[in-house]
């Protein structure tokens, strides 16, 4: 990490979206996680998705829960809120300010001790209720800001720095989301950016509830040999389904056919996901098979990433409440008050 | 032999005891409510078991003209329907007092008591003679034995027929054999007992405009007025039913008519954790939100709790308190969160917590604790109780004034942030201690702050620096002193005559104090008393204090809790306090009151004896 606070300056050829921002305008303070930490990277795919896509920066809202990748919310999108909250508990405190007003963008950071272990609750309840947020899940296996603990998400037989094995089952959080009705399921990888910004973009255009494991090796922590969560383990192990490319709404499609089978999947907001398969046999659009091929994969000590599971059709909390268009905070006593003359009747129905 | 009759209009008490789940429920709430409708006014209230079906269960309507809305305390006309709580039951009556029981089966004199008057009524014997079905054997024996207490009592039967009308209408098919079974009990009773016995009920015109209501439909409807879109709970007795009756209510007053959407959400969160953490994201984000619960709840939402003081960020709470600690008493009630809501949390944290006395009060001050969350941006409690919460209660018409807006706080707008006002998200610029917030979103590049339970400076900065930490800590100390200003003040009741002592009361004691009062100003005593109706405290509740000689303080919990409060953070001196505490789990009752005040003013007014001599 550097502590140089980078000149606020912009250089005029920088490029500008058609919302007239520049990449720069979607970065926040300087990062205080070690050099080289996976979670950075992260930061930097999520700014270049929402670069990508055209998002008013100020038109989403960041919220995490505690730990080193709950931190990291302050680190890029300087002109949103942002909401560091319990240990634990960002789902339901996301879910609340989803409900207050449903017309920003939800980004969800969390950590895997802060979803897997602590906060598994939450995190399975978030995604039953369909509640329409990008979920990025920053799994390190580790517990990094408290310097070294194994999380659930760490693998049986997993060796810590200090030489302590883990004998406990670990938790794959993205066969729990698929299991649980989340409507768009990937994984990835930090050191993967061109796998990853696709796909945090079509998380985020998807209406439902989208969520991403994305293992992030612990520099500090987790990235000797014997880890399961180093890089160069994941490296080495990596098995990607697909290559996902994105196509926002009002922008015509190149076709632009390449080896092996290409599916476009239309989003509801008219966005189109194309999907490159490098397993010709996958499909991302049946759940159980998705189940199935994660698991024999993972039986073989493989990590399946990209595109798991999308259900092009979701709908999301509100759709399951019925609620009026117009946000929540933004009604007034007008819109919510009955008044005195409803009163009366209600006082004269109770005598 | 003849047994003395306790002779008395408008003024007894009636218990049902009953099997949970047998339907009695409602046919004892028809009973009561045929007395209201003769002008008379009644105070009922459920004694339950944590149980669906086949534990005892009570219904005790207290008649009385005088108005008097505490419990009373004995029973004058015991029901009874449950053969496992006979002996019980029995011991309950009064001298002179009445049983009513279902005869079919004859049971040894050996189960009777000899000061009391016997009413046998072969109701089962009735019910199978009449029905074939099991289910409607059971059911329409309670609506028998309501025709039977109308003829001992002299309640207007036509009052009876009346509710029953407004009951099935529509429902022809259930209308005709409920007042069938009504007149099939009235007519029995004629026929075969000496109606009306010593206790009557006469037509008065006592019950005026009051409506008739339990305390946590108040409090959700006070939701609902006071603007709430987002309720967030998770089910656990005795305030379920206030996000129940939020539902119910906003289905009728909160669907777009032209759209058919709602203007509300309602989530069954997965625990009291995920149900105030969607409270305090609604809240973050500008809606108005709460939740309902109990004391586990509080216990739980505690580390939230502490999140929204120190974030600042609007949160309501309804706490409808009930015996603990533990699971402790479920369904009884008690007054015993005080101190966990008010210093929920770890670290240095103090909360606003607001005492409604009755469903009016817990309507009002609903709608008022939504209004001070936004204002203060912090939890405000509304602290209700079983015993308002879950009870019928008699109480003054609800009210709402048209002119009324809203409070939002001070919620800085994209015109002020364009127009280069200073925004500090934790500074405090008039001096109330309270800084000015923007919600997410507001404009493209000023406004956005970062959110955390970790310390920052007045700028919502990250910052570990100790004099950053102090600067806020005192700010929110400011905070506190400003809701001072803003929550209800106490209310006094001023003896007749002067007075040395006092008695500060809160809450559900509220009836039982009124009734106690009077009481104990027949015996000459006079108290002056003062209920509080929020904390922080004002400066007026030292005041009376000061302006007695000693003070009472009543309270439902064994540990004194609101006196512990007052000493801490009104700087009582705790030598000038003396606490009634009733604790049992059921209603703190006037005959209590008066007991223990009588006893220590006698105790205190005795001169000292000259000490005898050594034998």
């Amino acid at each position: 990490m550097t502590y140089l606070t980078k000149p606020k300056l912009h250089h005029p050829t920088l490029q500008k979206n058609k919302v007239g921002y520049t990449r720069r305008d979607y970065e926040g303070k300087i990062s205080t996680l070690c050099a080289g930490c996976g979670h950075d990277s992260i930061s930097a795919s999520i700014i270049q998705a929402c670069w990508e896509l055209d998002i008013q920066p100020h038109r989403v809202a960041k919220l995490s829960g505690i730990g080193c990748s709950s931190k990291t919310p302050d680190y890029f999108l300087g002109s949103s809120h942002g909401f560091n909250s319990v240990h634990g508990r960002m789902p339901s405190v996301l879910t609340g300010a989803n409900l207050a007003n449903r017309e920003l963008i939800y980004l969800g950071v969390s950590g895997d001790g802060d979803s897997a272990s602590i906060g598994i609750g939450q995190f399975a309840h978030i995604m039953r209720r369909g509640v329409n947020l990008t979920y990025i899940l920053e799994n390190n296996g580790v517990y990094g800001l408290t310097k070294g603990q194994f999380s659930a998400t760490a693998d049986a037989g997993s060796k810590s720095k200090r030489g302590v094995i883990n004998r406990d089952a670990p938790v794959d959080t993205v066969s729990l989301a698929l299991q649980l009705g989340a409507t768009y399921v990937a994984r990835s990888f930090s050191g993967d950016k061109k796998q990853l910004v696709p796909l945090i973009k079509g998380a985020i255009a998807h209406q439902g509830a989208a969520f991403i494991d994305i293992v992030s090796p612990c520099v500090a922590f987790n990235n000797h040999e014997g880890s399961t969560k180093s890089y160069d383990y994941v490296r080495e192990h990596n098995e990607s389904v697909n290559r996902l490319d994105f196509w926002p709404t009002r922008e015509a499609i190149n076709v632009d056919y390449q080896e092996g089978a290409v599916i476009d999947v239309p989003q509801h907001d008219g966005s189109v996901l194309r999907l490159r398969k490098t397993h010709p046999e996958y499909d991302p659009l049946d759940r159980v098979k998705a189940l199935n091929y994660i698991a024999e994969h993972q039986a073989k000590g493989e990590l399946v990433t990209g595109l798991l599971y999308i259900h092009p059709e979701a709908d999301d909390l509100h759709a399951h409440l019925n609620t009026v268009d117009t946000p929540f905070n933004k009604l007034g006593v007008k819109d919510l008050c009955p008044g005195a003359g409803a009163l009366e009747k209600l006082n004269a129905s109770l005598r | 032999m003849s047994t003395k009759r306790i002779e008395s209009i408008n003024d007894f008490v009636v218990k049902f005891a009953n099997v949970n789940g047998s339907g009695s429920a409602s046919a004892n709430e028809l009973f009561a409510r045929a007395i209201l409708r003769m002008g008379v006014p009644v105070s009922p209230r459920n004694i339950f078991p944590s149980n669906i079906q086949g534990l005892p269960s009570w219904y005790e309507v207290r008649v009385t003209e005088k108005g008097w809305l505490g419990r009373r305390g004995g029973v004058d006309l015991m029901v009874a329907m449950n053969p496992q709580t006979w002996n019980q039951d029995l011991a309950e009556i009064e001298p002179g007092g009445y049983l009513f029981y279902d005869s079919t089966r004859p049971l040894p004199q050996s189960k009777f008591r000899d000061d009391i008057n016997v009413l046998g009524m072969p109701l089962t014997d009735i019910c199978n003679a009449t029905y074939d079905d099991s289910r409607q054997r059971q059911l329409f024996k309670n609506i028998i034995y309501v025709g039977a207490l109308a003829a001992l009592l002299d309640i207007d039967a036509g009052a009876i027929a009346e509710l029953i009308g407004e009951q099935y209408k529509g429902k022809e098919k259930l209308l005709k054999p409920n007042l069938n079974a009504m007149q099939m009990g009235l007519d029995y009773a004629l026929a075969h007992l000496k109606c009306p016995i010593g206790l009557r009920v006469k037509k008065s015109n006592a019950v005026g405009k009051k409506i008739f209501m339990e305390g946590n439909s108040a409090a959700a409807l006070g939701a609902v007025y006071g603007g709430a879109t987002v309720c967030a709970w998770y089910p656990i007795t005795p305030s379920s039913s206030v996000a129940e009756a939020f539902e119910r209510y906003c289905k009728r007053l909160r669907v777009d008519p032209v759209t058919g959407k709602n203007k509300f959400a309602i989530v069954q969160a997965e625990d009291e954790l995920a149900s105030v953490g969607m409270v305090t994201g609604a809240g973050w984000n500008g809606a108005r939100a709460f939740t309902a619960t109990s004391g586990p709840g509080i216990s739980l939402m505690s580390e939230f709790i502490g999140l929204a003081y120190f974030a600042e960020i609007p949160v309501t709470i309804i706490d409808v308190q009930r015996g603990g600690p533990s699971t402790g008493m479920p369904t009884r009630t008690q007054q015993s969160d005080i101190l966990s809501a008010a210093y929920a949390s770890h670290g240095d944290t103090k909360h606003v917590l607001l005492f409604p006395e009755d469903p009016k009060e817990c309507f009002e001050l609903t709608a008022q604790a939504l209004d001070l969350a936004d204002r203060l941006q912090t939890p405000v409690f509304v602290m209700t109780d079983l015993d308002i919460g879950m009870n019928t209660r008699l109480c003054e018409p609800l009210e709402w004034d048209d002119a009324r807006i809203y409070d939002r706080g001070k919620v800085m707008s994209a015109e002020e942030l364009q127009a280069g006002k200073d925004f500090g998200r934790y500074l405090d610029v008039d001096g109330d201690g309270i800084a000015y917030r923007t919600y997410p979103g507001t404009h493209p590049t000023r406004g956005a702050y970062f959110t955390r339970g970790t310390t920052k400076d007045r700028y919502a900065r990250y910052s570990e620096a100790g004099p950053d930490y102090v600067d806020n800590m005192q700010r929110l100390l400011k905070k506190f002193e400003t809701a001072k200003t803003l929550v209800p003040k106490p209310v006094l009741s001023a003896a007749q005559h002067p007075a040395r002592f006092g008695v500060i009361y809160f809450g559900s004691t509220s009836p039982a104090m009124a009734e106690a009062l009077d009481a104990l100003a027949a015996q000459g005593i006079y108290v002056n008393a003062l209920r509080v109706r929020a904390f922080p405290f004002q400066d007026e509740i030292a005041d009376f204090v000061a302006a007695h000689s000693k003070v009472f303080v009543v309270e439902q919990n064994r540990d004194a809790q609101l006196k512990t409060l007052l000493v801490n953070e009104a700087h009582i001196n705790p030598a000038s306090l003396i606490s009634v505490l009733h604790y049992d789990g059921t209603p703190i009752t006037a005959r209590f009151i008066v007991r223990e005040i009588a006893a220590v003013t006698a105790a205190l007014n005795v001169r000292p004896l000259h000490k005898p001599k050594a034998a």
